[in-house]
């Protein structure tokens, strides 16, 4: 059975926190997020969750990863002045390897910026705005439907890695409407209990993919859960440097070994092309659209979605690089993502960059014209 | 076929509810492809308001309008303000009352405009008894004028959208506003 | 012998993680007498143990709960009573206890107390207020009385002081009291109304920081600055009826609030009952 819906991609969001299996909400309100919030202050109440309205983002992101320690799936949206306050939290998220979603709905920025108006310029945000090392999984929904499947897939990745997922929609994917089909099937993972009871259990100690099992507060585990480096114990350790070192490590390794497992590309009309358009978010509707209007005209352009810019799709940007002359990277920012790509196709082809700031979408007919100066 | 459409107005004359209600017809009913976005901000609130529909048969990617087949305009302001992206041939509709069709009459013999006359808000106050109904007069003569979505898809679409207690009220004036003659206005 | 040293064991040792000591507080400090008040007050509350959960920030405070044998969440400076909304909130079942300083509480997270205040969610939070930033080295702290000395004062400081207590009784919380390290048994018994209090508690427990603040001002040693309690004291029921300047560099101890008004957790799982027949959640994240 499936169910159709003509609704925002905020509405689809919320719509897929719920059938993600989150029962717990904390957030701010702030354009062009807001929805989100409103949706689950409605849709929390009517299926055993809890919805709260914090004081501020700080306590937002505070408020569900003590949620999560309870048990429950939590998640948070904003966007870029409530992202940045964040950061901080994000980390603690990092580092006590907390499973949680947080939906940033990106807005023109520095600072208050644009409100209303649309922009990618947090991908690097995402990457390193909290302090130390650190890798981070994000989702880019470049349709509603996306945005729906996207936020099942969050929770997903949250759970299977125990790691903050990012996100990273933007106000034209946020507030646009469009169909989704909500299927009554939908596959979401759960968390395990350890198997072994008690205090002797460590909570930090790797099992498979370097991940290890989440215990729950009031089971008994007598859990010690620290922001500071901590041993597999997870009492403090902060100064010898082999424990920083093994415990770091292991956090960045556990996603940048399952790289595979969670990068998503999609590719399309690539294998004869002269031009490779590489976008993400909403962007990517221009860049279809590009590809369309070159192809009819007899130039040979593909492009590549990329529906997780983190961990960066490599071997899939390389591979491209490797069969291509240019790859334009289009996005709506003076220039971020466009810095990855170029480090990993490296003389493999020349990278350029359209950057679209002010809160529209890049125009088709604009990227026409580049490629058409580059072919 | 992609077809762009443009409902502009001012605030509260529910501008954004009749493209979510054209979309919703389209996709939903229709079952052909349809986007719908809008303006936010200050301008969403008194002044100018718009919403916006793309719909294809077939997939849409750029999903944001640029030159709109069709302008709906329900007020003046709006008229003014969005007329010089209205593609050539394209269709104006227009509720004759709020605006002043002197003004554009230049614009519209230029780019050969089709021109249709539609009066929502006196038919919604006359004929329903309910000014604030003026936008779905509007949508039935949308869907009576232009072929973006049909009379069943939209009715359908209305009856989802509408609160329960008002849905005889919008179907009245949906009726009201699809039984209006389609005769083409001659400006000449 | 080694019974003998058993029998000798301070009877707080058992609630502690033994594998975690030595503890890093310095010789005179506060957080032993407040440790030890905390676990009387949870006896003579007959507390399950087991079901109590820790959370805390960052300070010397924030480090008691990674020493006691239960759940805990050592958080990020200032934000204890948010993880703590969200973890009680969770599972309203857990008896959470919140252990931060001035610091943390009053300074960079002032707005998350007093808001954690309004809602009156069930948190007994014991606030340990030393005048000073004691982790960090003797800087001055939003408590820290007007013309005392910390490394960033070093003429004195310049601006007014919060009166915790107090405004958390104005924010709307249902039990707080004020205590000092002078008034152990007043304090266990404070600590265990707050444990029994369905709403936000909130324990302001008056504590030396020999290292710093004592240093810093003059009451050089632990001795010196209990004293200076003694004197300081004075009882709300007699504070109530004084002048401010009478009241000038007394410290009030006693209750300031003690009410059943509605509280947060019990809120939302009624709604949740309301809008689906149901109380929230808990645990669902997990495999049945």
């Amino acid at each position: 059975m499936s169910e159709e819906f003509f609704i925002q991609g905020n509405e689809a969001c919320a719509r897929g926190a719920i059938k993600a299996g989150c029962r717990f909400f904390a957030g701010y309100p702030i354009t062009p997020s807001t929805e989100i919030a409103e949706d689950l202050s409605r849709l929390l109440p009517k299926n055993g969750g809890s919805f709260i309205q914090m004081e501020d983002e700080i306590s937002a992101i505070g408020a569900i990863i003590g949620a999560s320690w309870s048990g429950l799936k939590a998640m948070t949206s904003t966007s870029g002045p409530g992202f940045s306050l964040m950061q901080e939290n994000l980390g603690y998220a990092q580092i006590t390897e907390t499973p949680l979603v947080i939906v940033n709905v990106q807005r023109g920025g520095p600072s208050t910026g644009q409100p209303t108006m649309a922009a990618q310029g947090d991908l690097m945000q995402v990457r390193w705005g909290s302090h130390g090392d650190y890798e981070p999984i994000a989702l880019s929904p470049s349709s509603v439907q996306e945005f729906f499947d996207f936020t099942i897939e969050a929770f997903n990745l949250s759970e299977k890695y125990r790691v903050p997922v990012v996100l990273l929609a933007d106000e034209v994917i946020g507030h646009m409407r469009e169909k989704i089909v909500i299927d009554d099937n939908i596959e979401t993972i759960k968390r395990t209990a350890p198997t072994e009871k008690g205090e002797d259990f460590l909570p930090y100690k790797a099992l498979e993919n370097g991940v290890s099992k989440m215990p729950a507060f009031g089971d008994g585990y007598k859990l010690s859960i620290t922001g500071l480096t901590h041993d597999e114990r997870g009492y403090p350790a902060t100064s010898n440097p082999q424990d920083h070192q093994k415990l770091v490590k292991r956090l960045c390794n556990k996603i940048l070994e399952n790289r595979d497992e969670i990068a998503r590309v999609k590719l399309e009309q690539w294998e004869d092309a002269d031009v490779i358009l590489i976008s993400y978010g909403s962007s990517v509707r221009s860049v279809i659209e590009a590809t369309f209007k070159a192809r009819e005209e007899g130039i040979k352009v593909g492009y590549m979605k990329i529906d997780t810019p983190w961990p960066m799709p490599e071997k899939e940007v390389l591979e491209v690089s490797k069969i291509a002359n240019d790859l334009i990277v289009v996005e709506m920012n003076l220039g971020q993502m466009v810095h990855e790509v170029e480090r990993i196709a490296k003389n493999n082809a020349n990278t350029h960059l359209i950057g679209k700031i002010g809160g529209e979408l890049p125009n088709p007919d604009e990227i026409l014209s580049k490629i058409k100066e580059l072919v | 076929m992609r077809t762009e459409i443009r409902i502009a107005g001012f605030g509260g004359q529910g501008v954004i509810l009749s493209g979510v209600i054209i979309g919703k017809a389209a996709s939903l009913f229709d079952r052909i492809n349809a986007v719908q976005t809008q303006s936010y901000g200050p301008e969403a609130r008194g002044g100018a308001s718009r919403a916006e529909v793309v719909i294809s048969d077939e997939t849409i990617n750029y999903p944001k309008v640029q030159n709109p087949d069709i302008l709906v305009a329900m007020s003046h302001e709006a008229l003014i303000k969005y007329l010089d992206g209205l593609k050539e041939n394209g269709i104006l509709i227009v509720d004759p009352d709020m605006i002043v069709i002197d003004e554009i009459k230049d614009f519209v013999i230029k780019n050969n405009i089709r021109v249709y006359y539609a009066r929502a808000t006196a038919i919604a106050t006359e004929e329903v008894g309910l000014k604030i109904v003026a936008n779905i007069v509007m949508i039935g003569a949308i869907t009576k004028f232009t072929d973006i979505v049909s009379y069943d898809a939209t009715k359908d679409a209305i009856l989802v959208s509408v609160p329960p207690g008002t849905k005889s009220k919008n179907i009245t004036a949906f009726e009201a506003g699809y039984a209006l003659s389609d005769d083409l206005v001659n400006l000449n | 012998m080694d019974s003998e040293i058993n029998s000798k064991e301070n009877p707080s040792l058992k609630y502690l993680r033994k594998d975690r000591l030595p503890h890093i507080f310095c010789g005179g400090c506060g957080n032993g007498i407040i440790l030890n008040s905390f676990f009387k007050g949870m006896e003579s509350a007959e507390m399950d143990f087991d079901n109590i959960a820790m959370v805390s920030g960052i300070g010397c405070s924030s480090r008691i709960p990674g020493y006691v044998k239960c759940d805990s969440l050592h958080t990020t400076h200032g934000r204890s009573l948010a993880f703590a909304t969200g973890l009680k909130t969770g599972n309203p079942d857990l008896d959470v206890v919140v252990f931060t300083g001035d610091g943390d509480a009053a300074a960079i997270g002032g707005n998350h107390l007093i808001h954690a205040a309004r809602r009156n969610i069930n948190l007994t939070v014991i606030c340990i207020n030393n005048n000073i930033y004691g982790m960090t080295g003797g800087q001055i702290s939003p408590t820290s009385p007007k013309g005392s000395f910390g490394s960033t004062a070093p003429y004195g400081a310049q601006d007014a002081p919060f009166k915790l207590a107090e405004l958390v009784t104005a924010a709307g919380a249902s039990y707080v009291a004020r205590w000092t390290t002078v008034n152990p048994v007043q304090l266990s018994n404070a600590i265990k109304k707050g444990l029994k209090t369905d709403g936000f508690s909130f324990i302001e427990v008056i504590s030396q920081c020999p290292t710093y603040f004592g240093r810093k001002n003059k009451l050089r040693t632990p001795v010196d600055m209990i004293r200076y309690f003694k004197d300081s004291t004075v009882v709300k029921r007699k504070a109530d009826k004084m002048t401010d300047e009478e009241l000038l560099g007394k410290i009030i101890i006693g209750e300031f609030a003690n009410n059943n008004r509605g509280e947060f957790t019990k809120g939302i799982c009624n709604l949740s009952i309301e809008e689906c027949g149901k109380p929230t959640y808990k645990k669902s994240a997990y495999k049945l």
